[in-house]
């Protein structure tokens, strides 16, 4: 018999691995655009710190000269912005709506009312993007206090790479611990799937009939799956038993009331003189002989079909199941002396050697049953191509008239079986374990129309 | 011979033991595995035919046990099926098995060979006329010539020596020849008693023929 090859739902280790990947990958991103948005944000703090500070001293210098408002710019108030980077510098003074010095094209913040306070800006000058600090202070002018602004501009590409530069240094690290994340998440799920692993290959490693429960240390997550395998061996094993058990039973229930039969009929037949009644005793004892027979080889024929199922792979021996066979069935062959030659090479297949006994057997017993007495049947082991060709050849009646194919039919028997106790399913049998093994049996008249040659072919291992 | 029967079924154990005892071989009946421990403790047995299922236990379980200090070889007698069942019984050490309801000239054909594997024992010779006649062996010796004569020849040779001066029919002669699943007629005794005839010429024994009745072996030259 055989299953279906479970359907695949996908690997486990990979859908762990890529989930952990997955998780790796959003953690790395996360943290690098963190990174580089800190980074920018220090960066940019950092020009605005320097800014305010130049804008602050500049608007220090202001002061009120003979009603006009006056002021310095002092080398300090640029020097420190050149500390950042090489980046441009700008600056614009205003008074009221006049300029007092500077760029007056630079673009100001709008509005900075709160005088005194610092208002940062982002604008574009000159075809590039600037960063801007103004502080307002109130200066007497004449009668009226004028609102002089200072505005101090720097262009942003030092900030910039400053913080594409950090922005890269986090990207290298986060493609660093992604990777090593991923080797890490390959790895964990490797070895959590392992004790499930090992599980599945102590279990695929048994041969057929070992229903042994499982003794093996699992992870408390395996533990049930490991019960319930062993449960489930446990109640296959009992119904194989049963089954077994069952087809024994029936058998020793069958035979045994026919075996009374069969004793009483044959101790009548010696005590009564009649020939007639001597006929009919004879007539009951063939006829006990006949169902136990064919209740047997019933019985036999349902245990080969369930052996056949989950066919054995054993060793065996072929040139000594032979041997055997024949020492089994020598003193039945000797009731009518037929010698039985056995002519063996060594020989070695794979199968469950029951079955295949019970195969040689019954064709043996078939061989010897339909032989005349005095005569010889021959076992014979050759090789050929692969295979062992086990054939077993009688001086007997041959096949008869009907076809050769038909007679492993169950329950067919030849055209000229007359007069001989059989069931029909002794070559049924022996058939049904030959292809259960891979092999076939081969029937033939032998030339000349004596005798019956059946060959049981194997494949060698 | 000396047999132990095991066997809880009664009718067939007294069929057993009257066929055995026709061959001239003492037959003791236990009918479960504690007589028979009795039996094995009191006697020396040259066979046991042991029934696999007993009222007490398994006879497969017994033979097991006891294999170590029993070498008496064993024959089983079971009704269950070939296919699981025959292996366990040779495992355990049965020299053969018989699966039942048997021919009875089958299980004298299978005490026969075992006994006959086993090396059989001088007391079972027979003497006929001037001749030694060893049925295990199937040999007749006369005049420190041997013949080996064949099965068929030996039993009917064991079946005449066993009741010299008995009138035995041909239909008697057929039963405990043939099984009766061989296709045989009465001709086939004739064969055979004429075959023998042959090999006995001259022993100082002769088959005589009741016309009418059957056959005779009588001591004395024909």
């Amino acid at each position: 018999m055989t299953l279906p090859a479970a359907t695949g739902t996908g690997s486990i280790e990979r859908r762990l691995t890529l989930l952990l990947a997955g998780v790796a990958a959003l953690l790395s991103v996360l943290s690098w655009s963190m990174v580089s948005g800190l980074a920018r944000e220090a960066a940019e703090r950092t020009q605005d710190n320097v800014l305010a500070a130049s804008a602050t001293t500049i608007a220090e210098t202001l002061r009120s000269e003979q009603g006009e408002v006056r002021l310095e710019l002092p080398y300090s108030a640029f020097s420190m912005l050149g500390a950042i980077s090489e980046d441009r510098v700008f600056y614009k003074i205003t008074a009221g709506t006049d300029l007092l010095t500077g760029y007056a094209d630079l673009p100001v913040p709008e509005d900075v009312t709160p005088v005194g306070q610092i208002v940062f800006d982002t604008g574009e000058y000159s075809g590039e993007p600037i960063r801007m600090a103004s502080v307002s202070r109130l200066v007497l002018a004449g009668a009226q206090p004028v609102p002089v602004t200072v505005t101090v501009a720097q262009t942003r590409l030092g900030v910039g790479t400053i913080a594409s530069d950090l922005s890269r240094l986090a990207a290298m690290l986060s493609v660093a611990f992604f990777v090593v994340a991923v080797a890490l998440s390959a790895f964990a799920a490797r070895t959590s799937l392992r004790p499930l692993n090992e599980i599945a290959a102590s279990v695929s490693r048994r041969g057929p009939s070992d229903l042994r429960p499982l003794q093996r240390d699992a992870p408390t997550e395996l533990a049930p799956l490991l019960t319930s395998l062993n449960r489930l061996m446990g109640r296959l094993g009992q119904s194989i038993r049963r089954s077994e058990d069952f087809i024994a039973e029936a058998a020793h229930r069958i035979r045994t009331p026919l075996a009374t039969v069969r004793t009483q009929a044959e101790i009548a037949l010696r005590s009564v003189e009649d020939e007639d009644e001597k006929r009919r005793l004879r007539r009951i004892i063939r006829a006990v002989d006949e169902s136990s027979r064919s209740a047997g080889q019933l019985l036999d024929h349902a245990a080969v079909t369930y052996r056949t199922d989950d066919l054995a792979r054993d060793a065996v021996n072929l040139s000594e199941l032979v041997q055997q066979a024949a020492n089994a069935q020598e003193p039945t062959a000797a009731m009518k002396d037929i010698r039985i030659i056995v002519d063996t090479v060594p020989a070695q297949v794979e199968g469950d050697p029951v079955l295949l006994d019970n195969a040689l057997r019954n064709i043996l017993d078939n061989a010897i049953k339909y032989s005349p007495a005095e005569t010889d049947v021959a076992m014979r082991i050759r090789e050929d191509a692969g295979s062992f060709r086990v054939s077993i050849s009688d001086q007997g009646p041959g096949l008869g008239d009907g076809p050769v194919e038909a007679l492993t039919e169950r329950f067919r028997r030849g055209s000229n079986t007359q007069g001989i106790v059989g069931s029909g399913l002794g070559l049924t049998i022996a058939e049904d374990v030959l292809l259960a093994h891979g092999g076939r049996l081969e029937l033939e008249t032998r030339e000349g129309g004596t005798g019956t040659c059946v060959t049981l072919v194997l494949p060698s291992s | 011979m000396r047999y132990l029967l095991v066997e809880d079924n009664q009718e067939l154990s007294e069929a057993v033991v009257n066929r055995l005892a026709l061959d001239g071989h003492a037959v003791d009946h236990a009918a479960n595995l504690a007589e028979a421990e009795d039996y094995l403790a009191t006697a020396q047995y040259d066979l046991i035919l042991l029934d696999v299922m007993l009222p007490d236990g398994d006879g497969r379980e017994f033979l097991a046990r006891s294999r170590t200090r029993l070498e008496t070889p064993v024959i089983v007698l079971t009704a269950q099926s070939q296919v699981s069942d025959r292996v366990g019984a040779l495992d355990r050490g049965a020299d053969d098995y018989i699966t039942k309801p048997f021919d009875f000239s089958e299980l004298e054909a299978r005490c026969r060979a075992v006994l006959r594997r086993r090396g059989g024992s001088a007391r079972n010779e027979i003497v006929l006329g001037d001749a030694i006649f060893d049925p295990l062996a199937g040999t007749l010796s006369h005049d420190g010539a041997c013949t080996e004569l064949r099965n068929r020849e030996i039993r009917l040779l064991e079946v005449f020596a066993r009741s010299p001066g008995q009138i035995l029919s041909k239909s008697q002669l057929m039963d405990r020849l043939f099984s009766y699943d061989t296709q045989v007629t009465e001709n086939a005794i004739e064969v055979y008693v004429g075959r023998l005839r042959r090999r006995i010429d001259g022993m100082g024994v002769r088959i005589e023929t009741v016309r009418g009745v059957g056959y005779r072996m009588e001591a004395g030259a024909p």
